[in-house]
């Protein structure tokens, strides 16, 4: 029948099916869902197909009319389109005849099988059921016994339940009959914990049946007994001397005994207090001998923390176990406190003995142990003041150090100066070259010294912000400690440092002038110039990323710094100016001041002082020059050192005309110097100096001539004194124009010289130009 | 209202400058001229307060070119100068006391064009005489003293000398020498008004010396009070200890004698050796300087004055109106400062005197011969005054 069933819709199909069924999916797919049509199967959107399939002309539709159908193609068709028509329709027929004929001859097998299995289960549901129906009897027959047998044991289940009870109560009895007993053995045997909660399990029975006879003598033995052991407990307790935990439990039991909480609550304190003040003791006498022994402050701290700290944690972590519900936590807190303070007085001994500064790691570690420790205590009890002043006394320390360091550095510098100064006092030439540094390696050392100095410093001091560090997230190490320690207390202090030591040079050094070598004048102006153009800069970059400061309060500026530091090299360059010029005015006045100008010799030589003012003045050029640059100077004329002196012949004029005096005639030996006066600028002797080698020698030279010219005005000269003047004068403006800015300066001051010289001469005759230049150069 | 007034002396050269102390009512001062060719004079200049004029009377010096001249306090015809001598190829300082001839004021005021009219030569009184001691670096009078009395500083002495006779006989009373290394030589000294006029201020090189005149003997010595030559010094008129002194480190030093260790104050305003230092004679605040560097300054320095807090004002005063106190207290208490810096002269200014008449009024003399007369400014005169 199934094959009958499944021939059924090829029937069907004959005629409707136009796309051949092989190799398309989609045909496959349609040939299956009509076969699900026809076995009723439901598929979605039948209704669908359904209302298309009403169409009698569709050849696939189920309510196809092959009448219809005919009717309407021999209608619409031409005779060549039904042709055309027919021949597709019979080459589907055979495709799908043969479609069917392959899918029975697949499915035959298997219609087979399924036949003989529907018939054989059959078979066996039938033998099945009857089984079933001998089950349910044999059911119903075992519920109607059990129900029967629970009927009848009702009575003497409720016997033996009434039974079990009375039996525990029998216990009970037992247990407080025996209970004196066995409080007493327990007494006996120390075993306190034990007496205390039998005690307890039966207190309130005790009490609840106090108004029978037996049980109130049970009760008074028991209270007897309890007091006995309470008695015990607080011996114990009062001895002291057994650990922290004992006394803990002896709190506990004793409260368990109803014991004051108030009066308990003090004795442990103050035996916890005794306990404590032996461990601070201990510290103490360390604290003492760490001199002799020697210990680093990391041993004592860790001492300090093994055995304070703990102790004090145990304390707190026991009493706020035992007492907290009774209790207020001011008395813990006053008590923390008081012994914290002290604790904390003695670290702060211990770290104020920390003076060295080599190694900063030590401190940075023991100040990390000390300060993690404490962060027990805030964990134990929150609102402790002890863990911030504990976070106070590492920021005390650590501000301490930041000054310890700074004055470290200060006297390195120091140290560094004296150095720099031993190498300059060394006897120059005398040993070989390389024994005596020249001025621009010794700069450059001093320097790089300071520099790597600083560098080192501040990486020791890096220590205390780095990452492991537990204290380094609290503000005062994110924000204060780098901004204001740090950067201002420490790098932007040894700056100031510096340029005020630099200073004081100057002032200590002014009156004699000889205490400081100008070399070192020299020397720290161009180190203070270095500071302002570059390295102040740098070290404040170099700080500011290293400890990434965060300026919420206002900081020194580098423009400052730097200004400051100019300022400094202004006045040390001045300062070695004056000193230079002093030296050199000194060998002038000396040799103007001894002479008897009246009374010497034709001049035949140029004197030995000029020479050595001209050395002096070479030696001081060379010695700017290794560590300034040149400068500007202004155009001079083609041949400087062969100028004549209009003066010369001026003041030879001068002295021809020199009219007879009369007052009314205004003089004109005046005139020309007026005049000359009148166009050219005010000299100022002791100006400030720039920052090269022509300003310094300019400033120098002018201060010597102008100390010739004012000793020249304070002596008398005699015929041979002008002359020798003029050779002198002659002289200098030979060498010293090519040191100097503005050579009209020099050639100013020396006839400045000279003029004044003419004034002050008993017979003003002068020598004659060659022969001046005739003496001055032959040496 | 003319501020300063100039007088460009005709002469050479000029260092000799002062006030002529006797004079109360007019204001004068004395310039002596430095010059080895021709005639030397003294200059008197006399300024003219109401028309704002300056006369000018010369009288003929000549004995030599003049280093210092000093007016007797008492005599205002009377002056000392110290001048240089030439003899044999030896120039020697030596000092004379003077007398005006009486004429030289009766209408004999020199005009630029009178060259004709001959100046009138100065009266010798007497010589210092100083052979024995050397040359003379500069004679003080005896303060507000009866003019009988003069020091001189010759070399390393001091050398106390009575007038007798009117002045024309002059013996020496007393003397001190200093003795130490080297020539010591002294550069300047002051006659101190306090102490009933007992007490002497030298300096030599470097340091400042104080003696007693009773028994010419050394009370104090300030060991280098400058970095360099010490060149003037000047007595505090109302403070008996204090003392101004200035030199070649540019600097000008005060001092309290009492403690010689440090000086109480110290300026350094000036770009070259500071030659004269002057306190005014009534407001010890004010004080002159001059120097090489062709500059005056003129400094207001309060907190050492004897009038720190300014003008006292009495009880009465305060009592009188509130309006007083109203303007105490818009007036700010004065700082030390530079009141002013005078740029007038050309070449180095040797000396600043105060004028004995008038408090608010001094001269400067630069080297070149140009004298100076110049006023305190008006608004610091009233500040000090009211």
């Amino acid at each position: 029948p199934l094959w009958i069933k499944a021939a059924a819709p090829s029937t069907n199909n004959n005629s409707s099916s136009t796309t051949p069924p092989d190799s398309d999916p989609n045909g496959r797919r349609r040939i299956h869902s009509m076969l699900k049509l026809y076995y009723g199967l439901n598929e979605e959107g039948k209704a669908a197909d359904q209302a298309e399939s009403l169409d009698p002309c569709d050849i696939n539709g189920p309510h196809f009319d092959p009448e219809v159908y005919l009717n309407k193609l021999r209608k619409e068709c031409s005779l060549g389109e039904l042709m055309d028509h027919e021949s597709c329709m019979v080459k589907q027929i055979r495709s799908l005849d043969s479609d069917m004929q392959t899918l029975v001859y697949e499915n035959y097998n298997k219609f087979i099988s399924a036949t003989d299995t529907i018939r054989k289960m059959k078979n066996d549901f039938k033998k099945m059921e009857d089984e079933m129906d001998c089950l349910s009897a044999n059911m119903a027959s075992i519920t109607e016994f059990s129900a029967r047998i629970s009927g009848t044991l009702q009575d003497q289940h409720a016997q033996i339940t009434k039974l079990s009870g009375v039996h525990t109560l029998l216990r009970k009895l037992q247990f407080l009959f025996e209970l004196p007993a066995r409080l007493n053995k327990c007494l006996e045997l120390q075993a306190y914990a034990q007496a205390v909660s039998a005690h307890r399990r039966a207190r309130c029975v005790l009490q609840q049946y106090s108004h029978m006879p037996s049980f109130r003598g049970i009760q008074d033995d028991c209270h007897v007994i309890m007091e006995q052991l309470a008695q015990q407990l607080r011996q114990k307790f009062r001895d002291g001397g057994s650990s922290a935990k004992d006394l803990s439990e002896c709190v506990e039991l004793l409260l368990q005994l109803d014991e004051p909480a108030e009066e308990l609550c003090d004795k442990f304190l103050s035996h916890a207090q005794s306990r404590l003040e032996a461990d601070l003791q201990g510290l103490e006498a360390e604290l003492k001998d760490s001199a002799i022994t020697d210990t680093d402050i990391l041993e004592f701290i860790d001492r300090g923390c093994n055995e304070f700290v703990s102790s004090l944690c145990l304390v707190i972590a026991s009493y706020q176990e035992l007492f907290i519900n009774q209790m207020a936590n001011g008395k813990l807190h006053v008590f923390v406190d008081t012994l914290a303070a002290r604790y904390f007085s003695l670290v702060e001994r211990r770290i104020q003995e920390e003076k060295g500064v080599s190694d900063n790691s030590l401190l940075v570690r023991a100040l990390d142990r000390f300060h993690r420790r404490l962060q027990a205590i805030s964990k134990l009890l929150p609102g402790s003041a002890v863990p911030s002043h504990g976070t106070e006394i590492v920021v005390q320390a650590a501000r301490e150090r930041i000054k310890q360091y700074l004055s470290a550095l200060q006297t390195f510098y120091h140290d560094s100066l004296t150095d720099v100064r031993q190498a300059l006092a060394a006897p120059r030439g005398a040993s070989s070259k390389d024994a005596t540094p020249s001025l621009p390696e010794l700069l450059a050392s001093l320097s790089n010294f300071i520099l790597n100095q600083l560098k080192s410093v501040l990486a020791s001091v890096h220590l205390f912000t780095a990452k492991d560090i537990t204290f380094s997230n609290k503000p005062y190490f994110k924000g204060e400690f780098c901004s204001q320690g740090v950067r201002e207390g420490l790098v932007v202090s040894f700056i100031k440092f510096i340029c005020q030591s630099s200073r004081q040079y100057c002032e200590s050094a002014g009156d004699r002038g000889g205490s400081t070598p100008p070399a070192l004048l020299l020397l720290l102006s161009r180190l203070c110039l270095d500071y302002e153009t570059s390295t102040i800069s740098y070290i404040l970059t170099l700080t500011d990323e290293q400890f990434l400061v965060q300026h919420h309060t206002p900081v020194t500026p580098v423009t400052a710094l730097c200004a400051e530091a100019r300022e400094a090299a202004q006045k040390l360059l001045n300062h070695y100016v004056k000193v230079q010029g002093l030296i050199i005015s000194q060998m002038l006045r000396k040799s103007v001041e001894t002479r008897d100008w009246v009374n010497t010799i034709e001049p035949r030589n140029v004197r030995a002082v000029m020479k050595r003012v001209v050395e002096d003045t070479t030696s001081i050029d060379v010695q700017v020059g290794l560590l300034y640059e040149e400068g500007v100077r202004k155009a001079h004329s083609s041949d400087s050192s062969k100028r004549t002196f209009s003066v010369y012949s001026s003041s030879r004029q001068q002295i021809r005309y020199a009219p007879s005096y009369t007052p009314s005639a205004p003089m004109d030996t005046n005139l020309l110097s007026n005049i000359h006066k009148l166009f050219s600028e005010r000299i100022d002797i002791f100006s400030p100096v720039e920052f090269n080698k022509v300003s310094v020698l300019t400033g120098i030279i002018k201060i010597s001539l102008k100390t010739f010219l004012e000793c020249v005005r304070l002596r008398t000269f005699g015929r041979y004194g002008l002359q020798q003047i003029q050779v002198d004068c002659h002289y200098l403006q030979m060498y010293l124009w090519r040191f100097v800015s503005d050579e009209n300066l020099v050639h100013f001051l020396l006839d400045e010289i000279v003029c004044s010289a003419a004034h002050r001469c008993l017979d003003p005759s002068p020598m004659e130009q060659s022969v001046i230049e005739v003496i001055c150069e032959r040496g | 209202f003319v501020n300063k007034l100039q007088y460009l002396a005709r002469i050479d050269r000029a260092r000799a400058l002062t006030a002529q102390t006797a004079e109360t009512d007019a204001i004068r001062f004395l310039v002596g001229t430095q010059s080895l060719k021709f005639d030397n004079q003294i200059h008197i200049i006399d300024f003219d307060d109401e028309n704002n004029v300056i006369n000018k009377s010369v009288l003929l010096h000549d004995a030599g070119e003049i280093w210092h001249i000093s007016g007797s306090p008492a005599d205002k015809a009377v002056l000392t100068t110290c001048y240089s001598k030439t003899s044999e190829s030896r120039v020697l300082t030596c000092a004379a006391v003077w007398r005006m001839p009486p004429e030289w004021e009766s209408g004999n005021h020199e005009s630029p064009d009178d060259s004709s009219n001959n100046p009138q030569t100065l009266e010798l009184l007497c010589h210092l005489d100083n052979t024995a001691h050397g040359s003379v670096a500069c004679v003080l009078w005896e303060p507000m003293g009866d003019g009988k009395r003069v020091i001189s500083l010759a070399e390393n002495h001091v050398l106390l000398w009575d007038l007798q006779e009117s002045s024309t006989k002059a013996t020496i009373s007393s003397s001190a020498t200093l003795e130490g290394k080297g020539q010591l030589k002294f550069t300047a000294g002051k006659w101190s008004p306090h102490h009933n006029n007992t007490q002497l201020a030298t300096a030599n090189d470097t340091a400042i010396r104080g003696w007693d005149l009773r028994s010419m003997s050394q009370i104090y010595c300030i060991e280098n009070a400058h970095g360099q030559l010490v060149r003037d010094l000047d007595f505090n008129p109302n403070k008996q200890y204090y003392l101004a002194s200035c030199g070649d480190d540019c600097k000008v030093k005060f001092w309290d004698v009492r403690h010689i260790n440090e000086p109480v104050k110290c300026l350094e305003e000036h770009s070259h050796w500071v030659w004269s230092v002057r306190y005014n004679h009534s407001h010890d605040q004010l004080l002159l300087t001059g120097s090489s560097d062709s500059r005056v300054i003129l400094s207001n320095m309060v907190s050492i004055s004897s009038e720190p807090f300014g003008h006292l004002v009495d009880d009465d005063e305060l009592s009188d109106n509130e309006e007083s106190q109203q303007e105490d207290k818009g007036k700010e208490p004065l700082q030390d400062s530079i009141i002013a810096t005078y740029e007038e002269h050309e070449d180095s200014v040797y000396a600043v005197e105060w004028s004995a008449a008038d408090p608010w009024l001094f001269a400067s003399l630069s080297y070149d011969g140009r004298l100076v007369i110049n006023r305190v400014p008006r608004a610091l005169k009233y500040r000090i005054l009211l």
